[in-house]
């Protein structure tokens, strides 16, 4: 059964990858969304088996033998254990979800078999990263899935701006992906293996141990877990790595909610609560992880604010919460990091999902600006989307654990956050709050803005069928076009469906689930898959935070309610003024903190100008002027003359023969009188 | 005037001048160079022979009748190619023949 779980998947992907032309769209979809369906079914057989099962120890199944060379032996071999199988709820539930809404959202697409086997190609190699009982074949699957995110990113081949997103997500996840790989590398030179329960079990006699590197002594295991905190970074788009997330967005939507919202990135979360144990022993290394956290909770919050482009408010949102997973890792709350994944899984793949039922229902439209009045055209889709916003913005009754699934885990990050004592955590406290504020003022302001007010979409974006209007061309529209009016209307059965279900996990996700997650059922549930120290005793103190600090969240989430509606509902010119009244933070904001253009300006424009000199300096001057290609271009040259001597007429050769004969002559003479 | 063996090399160098000349400077007809070829032989007979009656020895001569022999063939040959050659080609002209070449 757990095989079938992992193996599903890539059997879909083979079929519809390698016979999509052959069996047609219909039976691609078919092909890859059942596999899925089967696979999702199994994947909660699975998660209520080892998570309420007595099972001690994690399932280890071995699969097959990958590779000996010398101490280094990698099997492929599944691991199941209570954090492989809420991954494995999360990613198989979400993308079931995307590939059945995907029927409906991409049918009028020419590369639907394309599309489908590379979301089953991205499923199987999510499976193999969080199933992964060592740390190689974790970095096969965190390759895959970056590979795949790269794919569908790029899905739209024909479209610059995707080529270049693609381009970008693939190379800023491999300055990460080279911190993970250096990471393995000392983890196997530290404990001798890679399989995690060797590595484990080897972890407390490797503390406190040094290792020389440029002319200093670093504790070796705060090293490690830096490096492999890099690779995360990358993956889960935090500070300083997060520039590829928003751009990622130039993918088809379904796309965005599944790797760019509810999986991949939230696959550094998931390694760093699988190397638990290892960061446990590294306080500074959790330290950075807490300060990174919420520095990134606080940032993409902040960018969130005045983004026009609905795709991109959510993206930043994403970038946000992922925030906070890493702050609820970093205090020491692993269980919280991988609780608010759980949670925020389900909403945020609601909200992307949603989003795309309003970019559907709008032709193509994703600026917001453009958008509005549209509650009472999309009902439904309204609905689910302002459940999804009420889960992110941590809706809920204070002091107690009832609310929809953002309050439950992101309040309980926020107390954590308060009640740790480990360096950076007053700082993460602060960054989360006012974030809380932040993100509740950029959720409600989407909603504003494309359900409430006037219609400003029929005058302006529908009176051409061009939809790349000027007002948009910092990025592209999804790409499918409707042969019918231009009137907003509702989506078909196949993609609310989805919504609904994700609307239910977003209501109910965090009442169910708290009290075996972090709460008081957390020994019986997690079984030792997380670690914790002995005098590690967060999830205690969390509770007994004084009441401000619980109620503070709410209070955040209200006031960004209140301004949002004061600025978009009762003074709609209200934010104008405010951008006017402030250009450069407005500036500031809306770029992005610049971030794109110091990039651009310490890295992109420094490689493409060593990349020119070694083209037209290296390759064009020195090696074909001077090397192979030059002294093959000289024997042409000379032999294009020599060959100039061979007229053909005898009596050029007969001439040239009495010169020589002469010449000898001469010679003899001369050589005689001496 | 004694005729010495001063003229028959002065005539023999004559001889050879004008035909290495013919060879060098004819553009018009290849005959005309095989008609220079022997000319050359003949300038060197000349030479072979003078040098065998100044020196009293008999092989010089016999040696020129040898040359004849040979350039008699060597002509037969010339021609014969000749005769192919122009039924192949269509010319015996000197700018046309240059199919020496690489």
């Amino acid at each position: 059964m757990y095989d079938l779980i992992v193996f599903l998947p890539l059997l879909g992907f083979l079929v519809a990858g390698l016979f999509g032309r052959l069996i047609g769209a219909r039976n691609s979809e078919l092909v890859t969304t059942i596999p899925l369906g089967i696979c999702a079914f199994l994947s909660w057989v699975a998660f209520f088996t080892v998570g309420f099962g007595h099972e001690e120890h994690a399932q280890v199944i071995p699969v097959a033998n990958w590779f000996v060379s010398g101490k280094l032996a990698v099997d492929w071999a599944l691991r199941f254990d209570t954090l492989t199988v809420v991954m494995l709820v999360v990613v198989t539930t979400v993308s079931f979800l995307v590939h059945v809404y995907s029927i409906g959202y991409m049918a009028e697409d020419s590369g639907r078999p394309r599309f489908f086997a590379y979301l089953s190609l991205f499923t199987f190699a999510m499976l193999m990263l969080v199933t992964a009982d060592n740390l190689v074949q974790m970095f096969f699957g965190w390759e895959g899935v970056g590979l795949a995110s790269y794919l569908l990113i790029g899905f739209w081949y024909d479209r610059p701006s995707a080529n270049a997103a693609a381009i970008k997500a693939f190379i800023v996840n491999r300055i990460g992906d080279f911190g993970f790989a250096l990471g393995i590398f000392l983890v196997f030179a530290l404990t001798g293996s890679v399989t995690f329960d060797a590595v484990f079990g080897a972890a407390p006699g490797i503390a406190g141990k040094m290792i020389h590197a440029f002319g200093a002594d670093f504790d070796a295991l705060t090293i490690t877990c830096l490096l492999l905190f890099m690779g995360a970074m990358g993956k889960s788009a935090q500070f300083l790595l997060h520039t590829w997330l928003p751009d990622a967005m130039e993918g088809p939507t379904p796309v965005s909610a599944l790797i760019h919202a509810a999986t991949m990135v939230t696959a550094g979360v998931f390694m760093v609560a699988r190397m638990s144990p290892l960061f446990d022993l590294a306080p500074v290394a959790l330290s950075v992880v807490t300060i990174v956290g919420a520095t990134t909770a606080f940032f993409a919050a902040t960018v969130g604010l005045v983004q026009n482009d609905i795709k991109r408010v959510i993206a930043y949102s994403t970038c946000s919460q992922l925030g906070y997973m890493f702050v609820g890792l970093g205090v020491g709350g692993y269980s919280l990091g991988i609780f608010h994944l759980f949670t925020h899984a389900f909403f945020k793949a609601l909200l992307f999902l949603g989003a795309g039922s309003v970019i559907h229902a709008m032709h193509h439209e994703q600026d917001m600006r453009n958008m509005g009045g549209l509650r009472k055209d999309i009902p439904f889709t309204y609905w689910m989307m302002l459940i999804g916003t009420l889960a992110l913005t941590g809706f809920g009754i204070p002091f107690t654990s009832i609310g929809f699934a953002g309050f439950v885990s992101k309040d309980a990050i926020v107390e954590a956050a308060y009640a740790s004592q480990r360096p950076g955590a007053v700082y993460a406290f602060l960054c989360v709050v006012v974030a809380a504020g932040f993100t509740s003022f950029y959720s409600w302001r989407l909603i504003f803005m494309t359900f409430f007010g006037e219609r400003r979409s029929l005058s302006h974006a529908h009176g051409a069928d061009d939809h790349g209007h000027a007002a948009t061309d910092d990025h592209a529209h999804d790409d499918h076009s409707h042969g019918h009016d231009h009137t907003p209307h509702e989506s078909p059965q196949v993609m609310l469906i989805p919504l609904a279900v994700l609307a239910l996990g977003a209501v109910v996700a965090g009442l169910a689930f708290r009290p075996l997650f972090i709460g008081g059922g957390f020994e019986g549930f997690w079984k030792g898959a997380l670690f914790l120290a002995p005098d590690n005793h967060i999830l205690e103190e969390m509770e007994t935070a004084p009441w401000l600090v619980s109620l503070l969240p709410t209070l955040m989430m209200a006031g960004g309610f209140a301004v949002a509606y004061y600025m978009y509902i009762v003074r709609p010119d209200a934010p104008r003024a405010l951008a006017e009244g402030n250009p450069i933070l407005y500036r500031f904001l809306l770029n992005k903190w610049y971030f794109d253009e110091i990039y651009d300006f310490l890295f992109v424009r420094p490689a493409f100008w060593i990349g020119r000199l070694f083209w037209k300096g290296g390759d064009g001057f020195i090696i074909d002027g001077l090397g192979p290609d030059g002294v093959s271009a000289r024997v042409i040259d000379v032999t294009r003359n020599v060959v100039r001597l061979q007229s053909g007429y005898i009596y050029h050769y007969a001439f040239a023969m009495l010169l020589g004969g002469a010449a000898f002559i001469t010679w003899f003479l001369i050589g005689g009188i001496r | 005037m004694i005729i010495g063996l001063t003229h028959y090399l002065t005539l023999g160098a004559i001889l050879f001048t004008i035909g290495v000349a013919g060879i060098i400077l004819n553009r018009k007809n290849i005959i005309v160079i095989l008609m220079s070829v022997e000319l050359i032989l003949l300038s060197v007979n000349i030479n072979l022979v003078a040098f065998s009656t100044n020196s009293g020895d008999l092989t010089g001569q016999v040696f020129a009748l040898f040359i004849l022999t040979v350039a008699a063939a060597e002509a037969a040959i010339g021609l014969a190619i000749l005769v192919t050659y122009y039924r192949n080609r269509g010319s015996i002209a000197v700018e046309d023949i240059n199919a020496l070449k690489g």
